[in-house]
C-alpha cells in the first residue's frame, strides 16, 4: 500500500483496528461504546503502569540486591 | 476440512490392486497400509508442513495430475476471527437486553406475550446470530438485479436508513456490474441468440405449461425428446428429468433406499441429498470431505459388522457424492470412489450439479473430466439450473433403474410436468454443448471456462490470497475468515462494479468465511483482469492476503513415483 500522507495512512490504520476487532458491523454509538472502554482500559493500564512500576522495580532491585549482596563475602572467605 | 495427505497413497495402491484384478485378500491390507504410512512420512518431510496439499496421479487411476489445496488457517488470523466473534457477541447480548426491556424497537420476530410460557422460539444459537451479526451486513445478500445474470448485470441500487432493518430503493440503477457471482458456468444465461429465439418460438407453439403431471396429461413430446437428449449427451442408457433439482435429489433418494439401507454421504453434500438421505429412514453415516480412508474404513466397517444389533449385511450400500463441491470448490475423487465402490459392491449416486457442462473436454461432467465410463456410475443425477441456464434436475442410469423410478419417485408421479420453454432451453443448450447446432460454439465455451478458470486461480495464487479447491473447478473460493471482511469485502468489491457472493456462518464454519467466484465462459479475459486488480486493491485494503506461499507455484512439488514400485508384492 503506498499512502499519501500520514492522515491517509492513519485512516487505513484505524480501518484495520475496526475490521480486526469487527466493530466495522456495529453502529456507531456502539463503536463509541467499544472505543471508549478500551481506551479507558489502555490508559487505566498506562497509568497504573506508570505509578507502580518504578515502585517495583526498585523493590525489586533491593530484594535480589540483598539476596547477591549478602552472598560474596562468605565465598570470597571460604575461597580464602 | 482440510484432508491428510498421508492418506492418498494408501487408497491409490489399493484401488490400482483392483485395477489389476487381483483379489483384495490377497496381501495382508494391515501390513500394506502400514508400509505405505512409513513411506509416506519419508516422502513428505521433504514437502513443506503447513499446507495440506495433495497431488495423487499414482498409477493408472489419475491420467492427470489431481491438485486440491486447502491452506491452513494461520494461527494469528483463526485467534483474531474468534476475537472478532466474541466482540461481536457481547454488543449481540447488550442489544437483546436493550430489546427485551423494551428500550429499543425490535424489528424482527420475538415471542409472543400470550405465548409466555411456551417453548422459545427465537433462542438458539441461529436466530441470535441471524438478529445480531447477518443482520448487520444483509446489505451484501438478495440483491435485487435487474438484467439478465450474465457476464454483466444490472442492480437495483437500494440503501437502508435503520442499518439494514428495512430497504429502500433510490429509483437508480447500478449498471454494468461484473458477476462473479452466478452459476452461469458456460454463460447459456441469455436474452439473445439460438436458445432465446427457440425458446420464444416454443412457447408461442406449446404455451407456458399444461399443469399436469407426467403420468396424466402433461407428457409432450418435448419431454421425451429431452430425455432421450439427456441420455445420449450423459451416455448413459435411459434418463428422466423433474422440474426441480432439488427435489430430485430429495424425492429419489428414499425411492432408492429405505430402512435397512445404508447411505455413506460425504460430510459435505448439498442440503438436498441430505434431506433426500434423512427422509428415506436409512442408515446414514457421515464421511470426511473427499477423504477415501475414510470411506473405506465406514464400508469395512459395515460390511464387516452389518445392521446394528441384528447383523444382518445391509441390503444395500449407496455411496452420496458430490462432482463439484459448492463451497470448497473441490472435485470429487471419482477413480478411487468407483474403485472402492466395486470393490466392496456399494453403489454410487453422484451429484453433478455443479460439474455437469462445467467439467471435462467435452462438457461431460466428473465422468468426462477423469475419462473414466459413465456406466460405472450408478445414478448420475444433476441440474438444468446451472450450466444449461434453465431449471430443473435428471436421473440418468440403467433402463430399469430409470422405469423403477419412474413409477415409484414422488417427484415423477406428483409433481407438475416441466415447461416447455424451459425443456427447450435445456434441448438447445445441450445440443450446443454437444455441436449438434452444426456450430463449435458450445466446445468453444467448454475451452474458454477451463482456461478462465486456470486463469483466475493461478493469478489469485499469485496475489497471495488463501483460495481453496481443485485447479480445475470453476468456483473459487476466497477466504476471509473475520466477520467484519465479509460485510468489507462485499460492499467494496460493489462499490468497485463488481457483484461477488459472499458466504459465511451456517453454510461454512464459523471461522472459515469466505467469498465465491463462480468463473463463466462469457467471462471475457479484460473481464477478469478487471475483476482481478479490483480484488488484489481490495485485498490490500482489507489485508486478505493471507497465504504464506506466494512464491511457490502449485505444481512445483516433485513427485516421486518410484516410492510405490516395490508396494505390490
Ligand atoms: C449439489 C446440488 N444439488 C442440487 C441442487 C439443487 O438444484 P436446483 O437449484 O436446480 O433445485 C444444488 C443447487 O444449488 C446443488 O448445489
Amino acid at each position: 500500500m503506498n499512502f499519501k500522507n500520514l492522515r491517509e495512512y492513519l485512516a487505513w490504520l484505524y480501518f484495520q483496528y475496526l475490521l480486526i476487532t469487527g466493530i466495522y458491523v456495529l453502529e456507531p454509538w456502539e463503536k463509541s461504546i467499544f472505543n471508549s472502554i478500551l481506551f479507558t482500559a489502555i490508559a487505566m493500564v498506562i497509568y497504573t503502569s506508570y505509578v507502580f512500576v518504578p515502585i517495583h522495580v526498585r523493590l525489586a532491585l533491593e530484594f535480589f540486591s540483598g539476596i547477591c549482596g549478602g552472598q560474596p563475602e562468605s565465598t570470597v572467605a571460604l575461597m580464602n | 476440512m482440510t484432508e491428510s495427505p498421508a492418506t492418498k497413497p494408501v487408497d491409490g495402491e489399493a484401488c490400482e490392486r483392483v485395477k489389476n484384478g487381483l483379489k483384495p485378500e490377497r496381501n495382508g491390507l494391515v501390513r500394506s497400509l502400514h508400509r505405505c504410512h512409513e513411506r509416506q512420512y519419508k516422502h513428505h518431510s521433504l514437502a513443506d508442513e503447513e499446507e495440506v496439499h495433495t497431488a495423487s496421479h499414482y498409477g493408472s487411476l489419475y491420467t492427470q495430475p489431481f491438485l486440491e489445496s486447502f491452506e491452513e488457517t494461520p494461527m494469528l488470523v483463526a485467534v483474531l476471527t474468534y476475537m472478532g466473534y466474541g466482540i461481536l457477541t457481547i454488543f449481540g447480548y447488550l442489544r437483546d437486553f436493550l430489546r427485551h426491556w423494551k428500550i429499543e424497537r425490535c424489528y424482527i420476530a420475538r415471542e409472543k406475550e400470550e405465548q409466555r410460557d411456551f417453548v422459545p422460539l427465537y433462542q438458539d444459537f441461529e436466530n441470535f446470530y441471524t438478529r445480531n451479526l447477518y443482520m448487520r451486513i444483509r446489505d451484501n445478500w438478495n440483491r435485487p438485479i435487474c438484467s439478465v445474470p450474465g457476464a454483466k448485470m444490472d442492480l437495483m441500487e437500494r440503501m437502508s436508513n435503520d442499518y439494514n432493518w428495512t430497504f429502500e430503493y433510490t429509483g437508480r440503477v447500478v449498471q454494468e456490474v461484473i458477476n462473479m457471482g452466478s452459476y452461469n458456468y458456460l454463460g447459456f444465461a441469455e436474452n439473445t441468440g439460438p436458445c432465446a429465439d427457440s425458446v420464444a418460438k416454443v412457447t408461442a407453439e406449446y404455451g407456458v405449461g399444461v399443469a399436469s403431471t407426467r403420468q396424466e396429461t402433461g407428457n409432450l413430446d418435448k419431454h421425451e425428446e429431452m430425455e432421450k437428449l439427456v441420455a445420449q449427451f450423459l451416455g448413459m442408457e435411459s434418463a428422466m428429468a423433474f422440474g426441480m433439482g432439488f427435489a430430485t435429489n430429495s424425492m429419489n433418494i428414499p425411492a432408492l433406499v429405505g430402512k435397512g439401507c445404508l447411505i455413506l454421504s460425504d460430510e459435505l453434500n448439498h442440503a438436498s441429498l441430505v434431506l433426500g438421505a434423512r427422509l428415506s429412514g436409512s442408515t446414514i453415516r457421515v464421511f470426511k470431505h473427499n477423504n477415501m480412508q475414510s470411506l473405506e474404513k465406514l464400508l469395512r466397517e459395515a460390511i464387516v459388522h452389518g445392521q446394528p444389533r441384528t447383523h444382518r449385511p445391509w441390503k444395500k450400500i449407496l455411496i452420496v457424492v458430490e462432482g463439484i463441491y459448492s463451497m470448497e470448490g473441490s472435485i470429487v475423487r471419482l477413480p478411487e470412489v468407483i474403485a472402492l465402490k466395486k470393490r466392496y459392491r456399494a453403489y454410487l449416486y453422484l451429484d453433478e450439479a455443479h460439474s455437469i457442462g462445467a467439467l471435462g473436454p467435452r462438457g461431460r461432467g466428473v465422468v468426462d473430466y477423469f475419462g473414466l465410463d459413465p456406466c460405472d456410475v450408478d445414478v448420475l443425477m444433476g441440474t438444468f439450473t446451472k450450466s444449461f441456464g434453465a431449471a430443473g434436475g435428471y436421473i440418468a442410469g440403467k433402463r430399469e433403474l430409470i422405469e423403477f423410478l419412474r413409477s415409484h419417485s414422488h417427484s415423477a408421479v406428483y409433481a407438475t410436468s416441466m415447461s416447455p420453454p424451459v425443456v427447450e432451453q435445456i434441448i438447445t443448450s445441450m445440443k450446443c454443448i454437444m455441436g449438434e447446432d452444426g456450430t463449435t460454439i458450445g466446445r468453444e465455451r467448454v475451452t474458454q471456462l477451463a482456461e478462465n478458470t486456470v486463469y483466475f486461480r493461478r493469478r489469485l495464487r499469485e496475489l497471495g490470497f488463501i483460495i481453496y479447491g481443485n485447479n480445475d473447478s470453476p468456483v473459487v473460493p476466497l477466504m476471509l475468515y473475520m466477520p467484519a471482511k465479509i460485510g468489507a469485502f462485499g460492499r467494496e468489491m460493489l462499490k468497485r462494479n463488481i457483484g461477488v457472493v459472499v458466504v459465511g456462518f451456517p453454510a461454512t464454519p464459523i471461522i472459515e468465511s469466505r467469498a465465491r467466484f463462480c468463473i463463466s465462459a462469457a467471462h471475457t479475459t479484460d473481464m477478469l483482469d478487471r475483476a482481478l486488480s479490483v480484488i488484489s486493491e481490495v485485498g490490500d485494503l482489507l489485508q486478505l492476503k493471507y497465504s504464506r506461499h506466494r512464491k511457490r507455484p502449485l505444481a512445483a512439488r516433485p513427485f516421486d513415483d518410484s516410492v510405490y514400485e516395490d508396494i505390490d508384492d
